[in-house]
């Protein structure tokens, strides 16, 4: 039941199906506390599909979730985020008639640590700050950028102040600065102590801020390691070979 | 920002915090909500200065229209569900108390909450049972039970079947005199705004309406972000049925007799729908704008020989033009219009 072999998040054989397709199949991984764990594999391999499994969105078919020492298998999402995971959308879902400081005082109302208002509007502020969108803060939600949509996502999801933050593509969409300063946003998130996974197609941004990667193909998880190690792995390289431009990348990426 | 004054102009953007000790500490922080409150007290005070029953009875009509307006607000505009059939709660509640006064001798004052009481209860098992449902299929279902709830009373003897019941006009001896009885159920309905007025707008400045409206933004992003979305909308539903099923009670008890199709009658359910919409959903001074537009427009319409019998046709084209036109209402338009009123127009 309840067991802890010191890694925050264990996933232990989880599959889902739906109907007779299987997204997800008989994957195992840990997070340890404090890394960053990469999740790459080519469009279609189940990846959002594993968060959605993760954070509650879907109930899985198979397997075992296991966050915190707790099993959470088949959880709501709103008991999940309480648990302390929270996570960020790969198409962002602003709350669009609600001004950008309302939407994160949501999170953090209702995030991890249950805040009253006032004390939500503060950590809501903070984590504005943090993340360049404190000028926003009351403008509605519909009216920003991409960058800025995807940079409210993550401070929604920030400000439920979790232990592990899934990070669903916050770079796809942008532009090599944005990129660059995401970047810089994803490492000070971890150097604050939390744990993050990470979905992403910009490589070389992965593999500068993943401490591991693992790489799923067609439902599957076919290695785990070093960023170093998986551009090198024969399996992946095959994985990918279906889609050139992106096994380019990979191979130029490490 | 504890410090900052009301109203400059760049200022007005920022909603400030959201408790509701701050009303009490701020004073004039809060503009939106007493706008709301003088316009109802005003409203209110109206018959007592003109102190002639025909406005007595206009205001009666317009308060009740704005309390069952600002009720179903909770629900259609703060969580996005739109009730088609709310008027079940008014006609349930109010049969509910009128059946203990009319037959077993009970005050009016203790039927009314018992009413308020019942149409919440029926909320709540509702919400178990529908609030899954989006969009159409909810507002559908709605429909579907304030039919099935009319035609069980409609063959429930102890309710008085398809007759209904009556009341004996002896019993207003005890309010004094059916004069003083109109006066104090005036009363009662004035109260019954003032109190829907400030729960909308503490719901919606508080964590719990905070929530209401995430889930009528994106119910799946609410549920990731930690809403509990089944009960916070249960919650909300009850809410907004408590109110209705009271002032059921008042209006049939006035009126001396209740009966099926009075009760449950589906139109004024889409005119309730109407108010809000004109008005401004998800707005506190929205179903308070609304509703005294929509009751004044209706008068004048009822009493013009030409109109009389276009009330709801022109109901009808209202909601069809502002669905068109105004979809935020009245008051959401003047927002996005003059947003230096913002903090004012809530």
């Amino acid at each position: 039941m309840s067991q802890n072999n010191g890694a925050l998040l264990q996933v232990r054989n989880v599959t889902k199906e739906f109907g007779g397709l299987t997204a997800v199949s008989n994957v195992t991984f840990d997070i340890p506390q404090g890394q960053v764990l990469g999740l790459i594999g080519p469009n279609g391999a189940g990846k959002t599909t594993l968060f959605n499994c993760i954070n509650g969105v879907f109930p899985i078919t198979r397997g075992q979730i296991i966050f915190r020492g707790v099993d959470m298998t088949n959880w709501k999402p709103y008991d999940v985020v309480r648990l302390g995971l929270a996570r960020t959308h790969q198409i962002v879902r602003p709350l669009q008639e609600l001004t950008v400081l309302e939407n994160v005082m949501a999170g953090a109302c209702y995030g991890h640590e249950q805040r009253p208002l006032s004390q939500a509007e503060e950590i809501a502020l903070e984590v504005l700050e943090f993340l360049h969108l404190a000028e926003r803060r009351d403008q509605l939600a519909a009216n920003l950028n991409v960058a800025q949509k995807k940079r409210l996502e993550m401070a929604r999801a920030l400000a439920a102040r979790p232990y592990l933050l899934l990070l669903d593509e916050v770079l796809a969409g942008l532009n090599p600065t944005e990129i660059a300063e995401m970047v810089q946003v994803v490492l000070r998130i971890r150097e604050q102590g939390v744990t993050i996974l990470i979905i992403e197609h910009v490589m070389h941004a992965l593999m500068n801020v993943s401490d591991r990667v693992i790489v799923l193909d067609h439902g599957e998880l076919i290695a785990e390691g070093l960023p170093g190690e998986i551009v090198n792995d024969p399996n992946v390289i095959e994985a990918y070979l279906g889609d050139p431009a992106l096994a380019e990348k990979l191979m130029s990426g490490g | 920002m504890s410090s900052s004054k009301p109203a400059p102009a760049d200022k007005a953007l920022n909603r400030g915090g959201f408790n509701l000790e701050a009303i009490k500490l701020g004073g004039w922080k809060y503009p939106a909500f007493w706008l709301a409150l003088g316009l109802v007290l005003i409203g209110g005070f109206v018959p007592v200065i003109t102190g002639t029953n025909t406005w007595r009875e206009t205001m009666f009509l317009i308060l009740m229209a704005v309390s069952l307006a600002s009720s179903l607000n909770i629900i259609l505009g703060y969580t996005g569900y739109v009730s088609f059939g709310h008027i079940v709660f008014f006609g349930l509640g109010g049969y509910v108390g009128f059946y203990l006064i009319a037959v077993h001798g009970w005050s009016l004052w203790l039927a009314a909450p018992v009413g308020g009481l019942a149409a919440g209860i029926l909320a709540l098992l509702l919400g178990k049972a529908i609030l899954h449902l989006r969009g159409a299929y909810f507002a559908l279902a709605t429909i579907g039970i304030n039919e099935a709830v009319r035609t069980f009373v409609n063959n429930f003897d102890l309710f008085g079947g398809p007759v209904g019941l009556e009341l004996n006009f002896l019993v207003y001896k005890d309010y004094g005199g059916p004069a003083a009885m109109q006066w104090s159920t005036y009363w009662a309905v004035f109260g019954l705004t003032l109190i829907i007025v400030v729960l909308s707008y503490g719901i919606k400045f508080s964590r719990f309406g905070l929530g209401l409206l995430a889930i009528r933004e994106d119910e799946e992003a609410a549920m990731v972000m930690g809403v509990r979305t089944p009960s916070a909308k249960t919650w909300a539903y009850v809410l907004s049925a408590i109110v209705p099923g009271m002032l059921g009670v008042i209006f049939f008890f006035r009126n001396s007799s209740i009966a099926p199709p009075e009760a449950f009658r589906l139109h004024r359910s889409i005119e309730f729908i109407v108010m809000v919409m004109l008005g401004g959903q998800g707005t506190v001074l929205g179903p308070l704008v609304g509703a005294t537009t929509y009751e004044a427009l209706r008068s004048f319409l009822l009493t013009s020989p030409l109109f009389k019998d276009l009330q709801l046709a022109f109901a009808g084209l209202l909601l069809l033009l502002i669905v068109l036109f105004v979809p935020t209402g009245i008051v959401g338009w003047l927002r996005s219009r003059f947003r230096s009123l913002w903090r004012i127009l809530e």
